[in-house]
């Protein structure tokens, strides 16, 4: 049979069997394993069918544990059922994998195998995840590539109704999930010959009906728990042979033979690798490699782990095997060797034990490779043959890292490749927001489709979310690509972006008669000496050919703006000589077709537009044979940066963090703060420049910087001594802190993501040119030199003392300086401006609990973190624990410090007269309500601790050991701020049970929900906060239902602070909320509408948006203040006032509301009909929770 | 009582239209306009800038985040299917032709010649019975002649003439140097009928803000003096239906407008602010009115009181205060 060839990722290939295989499908997002579940909620919005020509019933849950507990219910009711995950999702999932194995119940879980957090989160690929459920009764099955990941779909749906033992399959995350190649697809016919519907039907019967009543699920004790245990072990005999019998039905259908372990290599190999996932593609090509060298080599790839049967994987090895590397994709901290070492050794012992083997006792190594996709290349693979080539192979060792403390790890050399001449290696590097990476997805496929070649891309993303850089890594060519690692010895080079010349060595990867392709303003016969001299001196001594375009400009001719994907495309399609320049125009107008088709003929015509214009604009640029730069590359940090920062950060943000070795990594996942500073990025084409004359002062465009590289200093005139020539000042306008002050409002331009908000909430006009304001946008390079060094100086004018800030008006607050700075969230973020707000009011005595989300991204990804630290040294303790126990994490905080302060107090009452009764008392007594309060408590603690170290040295009399103790805890006596901060996905969905739990325990911690009404960091999912109408991921056709209320249910305890916050509608509202929550003395809640990407909405102008949320009543402005009630008045106030415009014109600001109108106008209409009404309800509800009088109700 | 008449070929029960606006945007305010007593409904505006603006828009907002960052490779769901084209409006001339009987004229800005006709032929494939072309170039380049903005104007004509079959109508402003030149023009290029006038958003200035706020002031009563005056001075002169719009408020203004030779009167300002049921208090109005004064039909006053059939047409042509004064004598 002729199948379709389709170039696609392997989330995509295993959610097309899933889908076309299930009836049900229960979803919660989490990367890299989201697509599949997209996928399948997409095609379900559309009426997609099924193989038996149903709709799958798909429903998102609120976490993985709730996915799997929906699962084992639908499986218990007869439907084939499944669900997708990875990593934390996946061992929240554990409790029901139990329960659904030891029921008996065929299903397939879908699993894009990923790290799993320990020292650190991670959202790559390893098997740690999996590994971690292979007790579990599940059966394992490992795919290594795109083709095998849709092939194993099936046969592990056709497998599990065959044996009724659930699996999971699984597949490298990212390497394999993301990994976009051209596969053949299943068809329908193909799905169908494989699941025997008697089976299906068989599960139904099984299933729990009131019509034929039993029960399932008892609890037994023990007499026969144990008995019925051992009840399962026919079904795991069998399921090996009827998972190679469905590989061999599988194979008469496709011609595609799989076997439980497979080998590859010499017959009479010596040297074996074993070893499951992606990696297995980089060892057969190895293996092919050195082979054909006449190396006795060979490899045994396992595809069914569990059940582990013995038979056949000693089967499958060489009679000639002498030694064996068995390669663990996990680490098992304390274990006698990974798993699939252990299993190895285990079957083989067996085997030998029964005079089965059949061959000498090999020898056998094992070694960890590839943790949270660490590349595994063939230079890594050979060294492992070659460890096991020596005497004394090293065991317990680890491949791809340099360890330098328990020297575990093998030695390779990075040159060793593999790569064959004929295969086409291009490297892309762009702009997250130029398209390139989409454009290099198109361009596969149009190879993919439009040749007989094989085809694969990989795409590499930034950790951070602003002005990240991708690198496209493309292969493709006449044989079958296994290269399952990035490229590094590249034949096309694309340099979207001639900025990024500046920063990394892009030509290092090159080979000898290489092209390389530059996106350049600088006209072409200047393009050379504009050039690094590294770029320069690899084009000369490599003989690299190099082109270049103004893509910028035919994007503006052409109204494309910043996307200059198609005109970059169109290059490497006329460069790259793939097709006759004709047939690749024609090409690529098809894909323009298909992908933009559905976004209009306007969107398609200006594509075309670009097409058409590009090759008029393409020049090849003789390389001269002289270096005439002496352009060097950037350092990656500041040169006064610490000595961490240089060596560890420094070499990881330059690229080069696969070359550091272990023992420069912190043993427990600790880093210093603070660190944000050092790493200079550049990346806004334009940065605001302040107008003194204009200004007013208001300090709004330092509230709303979601970087915080604006900011306002208010000095005596003695501190400009030495300032910069360029550097601005004007008289402060206000008396508060003294006469004769200055103020001055810097922009830190290297750090600036250049996002505008600032720009759009100044008030302050030019009178004679009303376009200007205080503060307008400017070209950032021009202004780079200088506003370093006006920074450098601005940074070290003291700031106000904060006793002495009037800290309730915005104007004020936001001289106090803020804690978190130049993070990598995106331009124009809605969440950190809230988060650098409590950084500014409470930073200095913070600590904070964070829930996995992007605030635990741009807050804690590495390279390096933006929670900083004042000059006292002080700043906020930030960790994060996990998603779905944010609240319960941070209320171990709060439990810790007051216990910690409960003991410091009565160790200081204990010990009051040796220390002092009135320094006793007044630290007991201390009022800490406000700044002076705690910089006073402050003064007392270090006279405290002064003391107690004099008495400990001066010999303690017996009493040391409580001494010892109140000196380490001294510091709990000073006022600590918890505060436990996350988003919506966190708040409303996965963590609501423990928020719930924990503003139950009336402990004093303030809770900060980021509410950007999806799960953003994911990809924008919907969650209960999304609003109805809205269209989100999981909720294609619009969501149906209303965001939850979660502010009014907290209300319901009566003593809980609630506050609803929206910044850009009341900046002092805000302000205000913030304070009183930090006031109040018990849990807090403010829930603070963020703005985001996700929303479709135009990030410059996104406080409009917020105002507009409020003015029409959508989101209420109100605070919930338990201390009114106390004082007999309503707790509730009304801050805000609503219903001023219809929800509409608010909602159709933002293309998440919009598009619905587009996609469904019927039921656009419809739901914006009803989401008018929730908000007139909720608003009447709002007006009479505020008219309650207390006072009145008390007299009648 | 004959309250009938032909405008743009077709023939309408009465000379009220409701003009382009947001009250056609629901179906059942359509369904009202006709029990209340419209002739016809001009659909309000399909801008092909605005579709242009929304695709742009839509393609931007929900691709350019993408493929930034590893978690998220997108933002929203995949778009199947998106109806950004003039899906919409077609749609509406369709529900609305299914929801009563009397004719829909649709209203087409345009943008570039290629747009003005294709839009022009899908509105006709939609059924609409007519077309109204709302063209409006405001000309703020200090080196384009008039010459050159009007060319472009009776290009427009003449391309959507030809594109279609459907009765055209010219919206027209009373802003050209020669509005009797370009009322002819306009007949020649093939419109069927001319409305007298066309009215813009006007920008203010906020102090507070200083900004610009562009809005639109409804007509008020007086506003119908200018119709008045030029179509009873084109009356008879061009090959083209006359059709009044602006101020029209009354029973009287259509009489009036109707006696200086329009063939429909068409209404929004008065609508939004009485509401649709003013349609057939108008009617009503107009019975009466020609009951005491024994008119039989509309025809019978029409262009009774033109420039041609006046006894002193350079009443019309008086311009200035010192004649209005005079006037007064």
């Amino acid at each position: 049979m002729d199948r379709k060839k389709v170039t696609i990722d392997g989330n995509e290939a295993a959610a097309y069997v899933a889908y076309n295989t299930n009836e049900v499908i229960a979803i919660y997002p989490i990367t890299p394993s989201s697509n599949m579940a997209e996928w399948c909620d997409a095609w379900s919005a559309v009426g997609k069918k099924n193989i038996w020509g149903i709709v799958p019933q798909v429903t998102e849950m609120q976490s993985e544990g709730g996915a799997s507990g929906a699962v084992h219910g639908a499986l218990q009711s007869g439907a084939l059922t499944t669900t997708f995950t990875a990593s934390q999702g996946l061992l929240l999932m554990i409790p029901n994998m139990y329960k659904i194995a030891g029921e008996l119940t065929p299903t397939v879980f879908h699993v894009s195998a990923r790290s799993i957090a320990a020292q650190a989160l991670s959202i790559f690929g390893d098997h740690s995840d999996v590994m971690s459920v292979r007790q579990t009764g599940f059966a394992l099955l490992s795919s290594g590539s795109v083709q095998e990941v849709m092939d194993f779909a099936l046969i592990a749906q056709a497998a599990t109704l065959e044996s009724r033992i659930p699996f999971l399959h699984f597949f490298d995350g990212f390497r394999t999930s993301h990994e976009v190649m051209k596969i053949e697809q299943l068809t329908a016919e193909d799905m169908k010959a494989m699941i025997d519907d008697k089976l299906v039907i068989e599960h139904r019967k099984r299933a729990l009906s009131p019509d034929h009543p039993f029960i399932r699920g008892t609890a037994q004790n023990p007499d026969v728990y144990f008995q019925g245990r051992e009840t399962v072990n026919p079904f795991y005999a069998a399921c090996p042979n009827i998972v190679q019998k469905q590989m061999d039905k599988f194979a008469k259908l496709t011609g595609r033979q799989y076997h439980l372990f497979d080998y590859v290599g010499a017959p009479d190999a010596e040297r074996i690798i074993i070893l499951m996932g992606s990696g297995t593609q980089a060892v057969e090509e190895t293996v092919e490699y050195l082979v054909a060298k006449g190396e006795k080599i060979g490899a045994i790839k396992v595809r069914l782990y569990r059940p582990f049967s013995i038979d056949h994987f000693i089967k499958a090895l060489p009679k000639t095997t002498k030694s064996i590397a068995v390669l663990d994709r996990t680490k098992e901290p304390g274990s006698a060797g990974e798993p699939l070492y252990q299993d190895v050794i285990n079957a083989i012992s067996e085997k030998y034990m029964n005079g089965e083997l059949g061959f000498s006792y090999p020898k056998i190594v094992g070694g960890r490779y590839g943790l949270s996709s660490k590349e595994f290349t063939p230079a890594m693979i050979k060294a492992v043959f070659d460890n096991l080539a020596s005497d004394k192979p090293k065991n317990h060792f680890t491949v791809g890292i340099i360890d330098d403390v328990t020297n575990t790890s093998l030695d390779f050399d990075p040159n060793f490749s593999v790569e064959t001449p004929e295969t086409f290696r291009g490297k892309f590097y762009g702009l997250g927001a130029d398209g390139t990476v989409g454009a290099n997805k198109n361009s596969i496929k149009i190879i993919g489709e439009g040749t007989d070649y094989f085809a694969q891309g990989y795409f590499v993303y930034d950790s951070k979310k602003s002005g990240s850089v991708t690198v496209s890594h493309l292969r493709f060519g006449p044989k079958p690509i296994k290269s399952t690692y990035l490229i590094n010895k590249a034949n096309f080079i694309a340099c979207h972006q001639q900025v990024f010349l500046e920063k990394m060595d892009m030509l290092e990867d090159a080979v000898e008669g290489s092209t390389f392709l530059l996106n350049t303003k600088v006209p072409k016969e200047q393009v050379w000496d504009s050039l690094p001299e590294k770029v320069q001196k690899d084009l000369i001594e490599k003989k690299m050919k190099l082109y270049v375009i103004d893509a910028y400009k035919v994007a503006e001719e052409t109204g494309m703006g910043v996307r200059i994907n198609t005109i970059m495309q169109t290059c490497f399609f006329a460069i790259s000589n793939i097709f006759p320049k004709e047939q690749a125009i024609g090409l690529i107008k098809d894909s323009i077709k298909k992908t933009y088709g559905a976004k209009g003929d306007k969107i398609v015509q200006m594509n075309f537009d670009a097409v058409d214009k590009t090759l008029d604009n393409l020049f090849e640029v003789p390389v001269p044979n002289k270096i005439t730069s002496k352009a060097q590359l950037q350092p990656p940090v500041t040169p006064n940066a610490p000595d961490f920062v240089k060596e560890v950060l420094g070499k990881i943000i330059a690229g080069k963090g696969d070359l550091i070795p272990v023992s420069k990594m912190p043993v427990d996942g600790t880093y210093p703060s603070a660190s944000a500073r050092w790493e200079k990025r550049n990346i806004a084409l334009e940065v605001p420049v302040w107008d003194p004359e204009t200004c007013i002062q208001c300090n709004k465009c330092v509230m709303v910087c979601p970087h915080a590289t604006i900011r306002a200093k208010v000095y005596e005139e003695k501190y400009l001594e030495g300032a910069p020539e360029t550097f601005k000042s004007t008289k402060f306008k206000a008396k508060d802190y003294g006469e004769g002050l200055l103020y001055t409002l810097q922009v830190a331009v290297e750090d600036c993501t250049g996002c505008g908000l600032c720009v759009d909430v100044c008030p302050a006009k030019n009178k004679k040119e009303t376009k200007l304001k205080a503060i307008n946008m400017a070209e950032q390079l021009p202004l780079r030199e200088k506003e370093r060094a006006n920074w450098d100086f601005f940074i070290n004018i003291p700031d106000l003392d904060r006793r002495k800030v009037a800290v309730s008006k915005v104007k004020d607050s936001q001289f106090l300086e803020p804690l978190f700075e130049f993070s990598g969230a995106c331009a124009g973020c809605g969440e950190t401006p809230y988060v650098k707000l409590v950084s500014q009011l409470f930073g200095d005595r913070a600590i904070i609990a964070n829930a996995t989300g992007c605030s635990s991204i741009y807050g804690g990804n590495l390279p390096t973190t933006p929670w900083s630290v004042n000059k006292e040294g002080r700043g906020p303790a930030w960790s994060n624990s996990l998603f779905e126990d944010n609240a319960e994490f941070g209320l171990g905080f709060r439990l810790a410090i007051n216990k910690h302060q409960n003991q410091a107090i009565d160790l200081l009452k204990k010990y009051s007269s040796e220390i002092g009764d009135e320094l006793v008392t007044a630290i007991i007594n201390a009022d800490q309500k406000d700044e002076a309060g705690i910089y006073e408590q402050r003064e007392r603690v270090e006279v405290l601790k002064k003391k107690l170290s004099d008495m400990i040295n001066a010999g303690a009399n017996g009493k040391a050991s409580d001494l010892n103790h109140l000196l380490s805890i001294a510091d709990y006596l000073v006022k600590k701020s918890v505060w436990i901060i996350g988003g919506d996905g966190w708040a409303y969905d996965i963590g609501y049970g423990g928020l719930d739990h924990v503003i139950a325990t009336g402990a004093n911690v303030n809770l900060l929900v980021l509410d950007t009404e999806v799960y953003s960091n994911t990809g924008g999912q919907s969650s209960k906060a999304t609003p109805r109408g809205a269209v989100a991921k999981f909720a294609a056709a619009g969501k149906p239902a209303g965001k939850k209320d979660l502010g009014l249910m907290a209300m319901t305890y009566g003593n809980v602070y609630v506050a609803r916050v929206a910044m850009g509608a009341n900046d002092q509202h805000t302000l205000r909320a913030f304070l009183e929550v930090e006031a109040y003395d018990g849990p807090s809640i403010i829930i603070a509408y963020s703005h985001c990407i996700a929303h479709g909405i135009n990030m410059a102008t996104a406080m409009n948006n917020q105002k507009a949320a409020v003015d029409s009543g959508y989101w209420p402005l109100y605070r919930y203040n338990p201390e009114l009630a106390k004082e007999g008045k309503n707790p509730f106030k009304l801050d805000s006032k609503g219903l001023k415009i219809p929800l509409k014109d608010y909602a159709y600001m933002e293309t998440r509301y919009k598009m619905l109108t587009k996609s469904h106008p019927d039921l656009a209409a419809k739901l914006i009909q009803e989401a008018q009404e929730d908000v007139i309800k909720r608003w009447k509800e709002y007006e009479r929770l505020a008219a309650w009088d207390p006072q009145k109700e008390a007299v009648q | 009582m004959d309250l009938s008449t032909n405008y743009l070929g077709l023939k309408l029960k009465s000379p009220i239209i409701p003009s382009a606006g947001p009250l056609s945007e629901k179906i059942s305010n359509i369904r009202e306009m006709e029990d209340a007593g419209a002739g016809a409904v001009v659909l309000y505006s399909l801008f092909e800038e605005q579709i242009e603006h929304e695709q742009i828009e839509l393609d931007y907002h929900t691709s350019v985040h993408a493929e930034s960052y590893a978690e998220a490779t997108s933002y929203f769901p995949e778009p199947f299917e998106f109806k950004t084209g003039p899906d919409e409006y077609l749609e509406h001339i369709r529900k609305a032709k299914e929801a009563v009987n009397i004719p829909i004229i649709a209203s087409l800005n345009g943008k570039s010649v290629g747009g003005w006709t294709e839009y022009a032929k899908l509105i006709e494939q939609a059924g609409a019975d007519a077309l109204e072309l709302n063209i409006y170039l405001l000309p703020t380049d200090v080196e384009r002649s008039g010459n050159f903005i009007e060319q472009m104007y009776i290009d427009i004509v003449k391309a959507v003439r030809s594109a279609v079959k459907i009765p055209i109508a010219v919206k027209m402003h009373p802003f050209f140097t020669s509005t009797s030149y370009m009322a002819n023009q306009f007949a020649k290029a093939g419109a069927n009928g001319l409305v007298l006038f066309n009215r813009f958003y006007q920008p203010d200035i906020n102090l507070e803000k200083l900004e610009v706020e562009p809005n639109v002031l409804l007509s008020t009563p007086m506003a119908m003096r200018l119709p008045l005056r030029w179509i009873a001075i084109l009356y008879g002169k061009v090959q083209a239906d006359l059709a009044a719009t602006s101020g029209v408020y009354h029973a009287e203004d259509v009489i009036k407008l109707t006696m200086a030779g329009a063939k429909a009167t068409q209404m929004l300002a008065a609508l939004l602010k009485f509401g649709i049921g003013h349609i057939a208090d108008v009617i009503s109005g107009m019975k009466t009115w020609m009951e005491e004064h024994e008119y039989e039909s509309l025809s019978m006053m029409r262009g009774s009181m033109s420039y041609m059939n006046v006894d002193d047409p350079s009443k019309f042509e008086r311009a200035n205060y010192m004649k209005v004064l005079h006037s007064y004598k």
